[in-house]
């Protein structure tokens, strides 16, 4: 097995535990490269068949080509994907950067989408490589009620024995991904021949790294037109895959206060 | 630009904990290594420069992980990360685990994902109880390839005698662990002496640098040559095919072969390997793999079957030994109840006793009655129902297991059967374990409950001890998970006897319905203890003749001038005056057993060793095996 081959295992493997442990269960679906190539996997998993729903978590503030592309492959695919419109920025902790109450407005979204439909497990496609915070998560990552993640005590998570028990208004975040990293997300995406919004990929010396809010969201400089230019680049870069994530430079621990209170 | 081969082709990767004492820097050695491996993204160091002169700090390399602000602020590592660097030959990971004991939780999740450890100790302070206690738990997850840094050589003016001192006293310990440190090396991690190069001030030292020796760990794999194990994960319907799925734990599959499913001993044919999305449908399947596949026949198998080959199947138990670390707060103790997860099979078991508790700053074993939070035992543990297992050295993936406390993970194990021979073979001769549509055998309730159904007959005079043995014996063995039960004077008199009265025939009378109720225990399964004077023999034959193969007269053995001194509800008093009739031993024989299946001297012992005595008679005779 390669690398590669590994990693699908281990995502296919977490999948399906989830699927076997945790009923009710929803995948957030952002449309980027990471939660497609999950995707990608799910369909594997259960050989064709997607037995959750996808969520997009809809701010109204994605980028154009994002909307096309999701339209597209929903079609394509048949996929059960359901939008969930998030409440606007008001409703978010005025005490928070600009930018981070921007980003807050999913975590609202994410909240009331659990509440009104009793999930308890959610499936996202992060990544431990992507930014300190999430480096230090767990697989199966419990959420309080109202979707606080207490990451002082998280429980112990060893041999791929699963935390799957608990108690009552408790949800889980599930990452099948968390151990992948960006390049090898780049690598899988060209092996398998999955389709990208064609954003990532760089015009007149531009493209996006990471897709987020249009708002909050900046391309950065780079001249791979690409998947095979995007992994030469990635081979060399030191600059960090959020570098256009404006939420994420605010504060020493804007990125924590926003994942402590239930960002993804 | 390189052709896209290369980007489709293994890189190896290797997974590194960083693991040691709190404050002996393993935060710093990973900030350093980043930093001097050319790692740290642009910004970074000026990033860390910034955030350390914020807090009043030199310029701390820990920054350069620690990511909540706890961290940051008490520079200290709460929970376990990871950070990915890049050798030119190949990609690491680097989990960084804390040092604190009350984060052991977060460590051992770290440590358990790791290929190989570099534990870190601090010169001046030397090997402590987390340098020990960690290599100790590195031991137990299986890692063999371990290097030692023995940092801050700076504050010890880079002494060699300093660094040999370390370097003797932690080899001598991870040696008699099973460890044998690949190489130590003297570090500077704030200053950064023989992290990615040599050190003029370390100029005696002749050994690898970190990075080198990094680079020379390869990542750990399943040896090809283990059985198949494949347990199953879940049975999919989503169309006509019924798919059952799993993850190879290692072996290979193919398309034809013969599966056999345990512990429901039932077999079928692989009939396909099934897959989404790949033109050919596969014909095998290697260790690693996440597979589906259908059979032949349709047969009922669920998620916590294990399948392997007829020719090598795992063993099957109801009881078998485990060294296990405990995380809990709350200490582990005898005939508690938890929930066993060994890969996808999860079944309730019960801790029938802690052999021995390690100490892993000594090494040193003990005895005790529990086990404490971060501790390490040797406990053995019998459970419902049959599992299917390997032991830990044969096949770690199969012979280990998590704890299950409520909701909380409490505890990892590592399985033995030392003591204990593989159920297959007397499973298989007693078909009824698994289809229970026939008459329960002594031997079917004997492996479900841990031991055979019995009576334990205890005979003796008035305050001998029998009463009080009795209950002590039943707490005992009721801690251990038996199933047991007293039954004396006060619960038979009052009501299945209550006819009765104490004239020589209504004795009788009682000691035959005495016997009659412990035969029926016994053959339900539970071991009755009865405590009665039951001073004739002959009636005590009789209530032997009742359950033969099941009987044990136990004689709680005590002279008259012994239990009249003690004399704790006044009888002989009161016989001696004359106020009670027939009174065994002053007024009436008691006749002592010619041949009792075992004594039990409560005159020159103490409760505490009668007990004992009693506990590994049971052990020895009544427990099954």
């Amino acid at each position: 097995m390669t690398d590669l081959d590994k990693l699908e295992a281990q995502t296919l493997y977490i999948l399906r535990e989830a699927y076997a442990r945790i009923s009710n269960l929803a995948m957030l679906w952002s449309i980027g490269k990471d939660s497609t190539a999950l995707l990608w996997m799910v369909r594997k998993a259960f050989f064709g068949t997607i037995p959750f729903p996808l969520v997009l978590l809809d701010t109204g503030m994605e980028l154009d080509e994002v909307y096309a592309f999701r339209d597209q492959l929903v079609t394509e695919w048949k996929l059960p994907a359901i939008s969930e419109p998030c409440p606007p920025e008001e409703s978010t902790d005025p005490s928070l950067p600009p930018a981070s109450r921007a980003a807050a407005r999913k975590t609202e979204g994410l909240k009331n989408l659990i509440s009104r439909n009793g999930y308890q497990g959610i499936f996202l496609g992060i990544r431990r490589d992507e930014q300190a915070m999430r480096a230090k998560e767990r697989v199966f990552s419990p959420r309080s009620i109202d979707g606080q993640w207490d990451f002082r005590d998280q429980p112990p998570e060893f041999w791929d024995q699963y935390k799957t028990d608990f108690p009552e208004g408790v949800h889980v975040r599930i990452h099948p991904i968390l151990q992948w990293t960006e390049l090898d997300i780049w690598r899988y995406t060209k092996r398998e021949g999955i389709p990208i919004v064609p954003l990532y990929l760089a015009r007149n010396g531009k493209r996006y790294r990471s897709l987020g809010e249009k708002n909050i969201t900046f391309p950065v400089n780079s001249n791979a037109d690409s998947i095979d230019a995007i992994i030469a680049e990635l081979e060399t870069t030191k600059t960090s895959e959020r570098a256009g994530r404006a939420m994420d430079h605010e504060a020493e621990d804007s990125f924590e206060r926003l994942r402590a209170t239930g960002y993804m | 630009m390189q052709s896209s081969d290369f980007h489709s082709t293994a890189r190896a990767q290797l997974k590194l904990v960083v693991v040691g004492h709190v404050d002996h820097g393993k935060s710093t050695l990973i900030g350093r290594l980043l930093h001097d491996t050319g790692a740290l993204p642009p910004g970074k160091l000026e990033e860390i420069k910034a955030t350390s002169a914020r807090r009043g700090m030199p310029v701390e390399w820990s920054f350069a992980l620690d990511s909540f602000q706890a961290e940051r602020d008490q520079a200290i590592t709460i929970d376990t990360t990871q950070i990915w660097f890049r050798t030119p030959t190949r990609d690491t990971v680097i989990i960084d685990a804390p040092g604190h004991r009350e984060f052991l939780k977060n460590m051992v999740s770290g440590a358990a994902q790791a290929d190989a450890a570099v534990l870190v100790i601090d010169a001046e302070e030397g090997v402590r109880d987390q340098s020990r206690r960690h290599a100790y738990l590195l031991h137990l997850l299986g890692l063999r390839q371990i290097a030692v840094v023995v940092n801050k050589m700076d504050l010890v003016a880079f002494s060699q005698d300093r660094f040999a001192t370390i370097s003797e006293e932690i080899t001598a310990y991870l040696v008699r662990i099973g460890l044998t440190p690949k190489v130590i090396i003297p570090i500077s991690a704030r200053e950064g002496d023989y992290i990615a190069s040599p050190s003029s001030r370390l100029a005696w030292f002749k050994g690898p640098t970190l990075v080198e020796a990094i680079d020379a760990f390869s990542p750990k794999s399943v040896s090809a040559q283990l059985p198949l194990r494949l347990p199953i994960q879940d049975v999919y319907k989503f169309d006509q095919r019924r798919i059952l799925v799993g993850r190879i734990e290692s072996g290979t599959l193919r398309v034809g072969d013969k599966l056999l499913f345990s512990p429901s001993n039932k077999t079928a044919e692989v009939r396909s390997i099934e897959s989404f999305g790949d033109q050919t449908m596969p014909t095998e399947a290697k260790t690693g793999e996440a597979v589906g596949f259908t059979l032949s026949e349709q047969i009922f198998v669920e998620r916590g079957e294990l399948g392997s080959h007829e020719s090598a199947p795992p063993v099957l138990s109801t009881i078998f030994r485990a060294t296990i670390f405990w995380l809990a707060s709350h200490p582990l103790v005898i005939g508690q109840r938890l929930k066993l997860k060994l890969t996808t099979r999860e079944v309730i078991v019960t801790v029938q006793s802690i052999d021995k508790v390690i100490d892993t700053e000594t090494l040193a074993p003990s005895a005790g009655s529990e086990v404490s939070r971060n501790a390490v035992a040797e406990i053995t543990l019998r459970s419902q129902n049959v599992v299917a297992l390997d032991e830990y050295r044969d096949n770690p993936a199969t012979g280990r297991f998590s704890l299950v406390d409520g909701y909380d993970t409490v505890a990892g194990g590592l399985i033995s059967m030392e003591g204990y021979p593989d159920q297959r073979p007397n499973l298989r001769k007693n078909p009824e374990l698994y289809h229970v549509d026939h008459i329960l055998s002594a031997e079917v309730r004997a492996t479900r409950n841990g031991h055979y159904g019995s009576v334990l007959w205890f005979t003796g005079l008035s305050g001998a001890g029998k009463s009080t043995l009795a209950m002590r014996l039943e707490q005992a063995l009721f801690a251990r998970g038996y199933q047991v039960y007293v039954l004396d004077g006060d619960n038979v008199r009052a009501g299945l006897n209550a006819d009765l009265g104490y004239a020589p025939k209504d004795r009788a009378e009682n000691i035959r319905r005495v016997g009659q109720v412990a035969a029926l225990f016994a053959d339900a399964g539970f071991i009755v203890i009865t405590a009665f004077i039951s001073p004739y023999q002959a009636d005590r034959e009789y209530a032997r003749s009742a359950s033969p193969k099941a009987f044990h007269e136990i004689h709680i053995k005590a002279d008259v001038a012994t239990c009249e001194k003690r004399d704790i509800k006044g009888l002989y008093k009161k016989a001696r005056a004359g106020l009670i009739d027939d009174f065994t031993g002053i007024s009436a024989p008691y006749e002592e057993p010619a041949n009792p299946n075992l004594a039990i001297d409560t005159k020159s012992q103490s409760i505490d060793a009668c007990l004992e005595k009693l506990i590994s008679y049971v052990d020895d005779k009544i427990r099954h095996r």
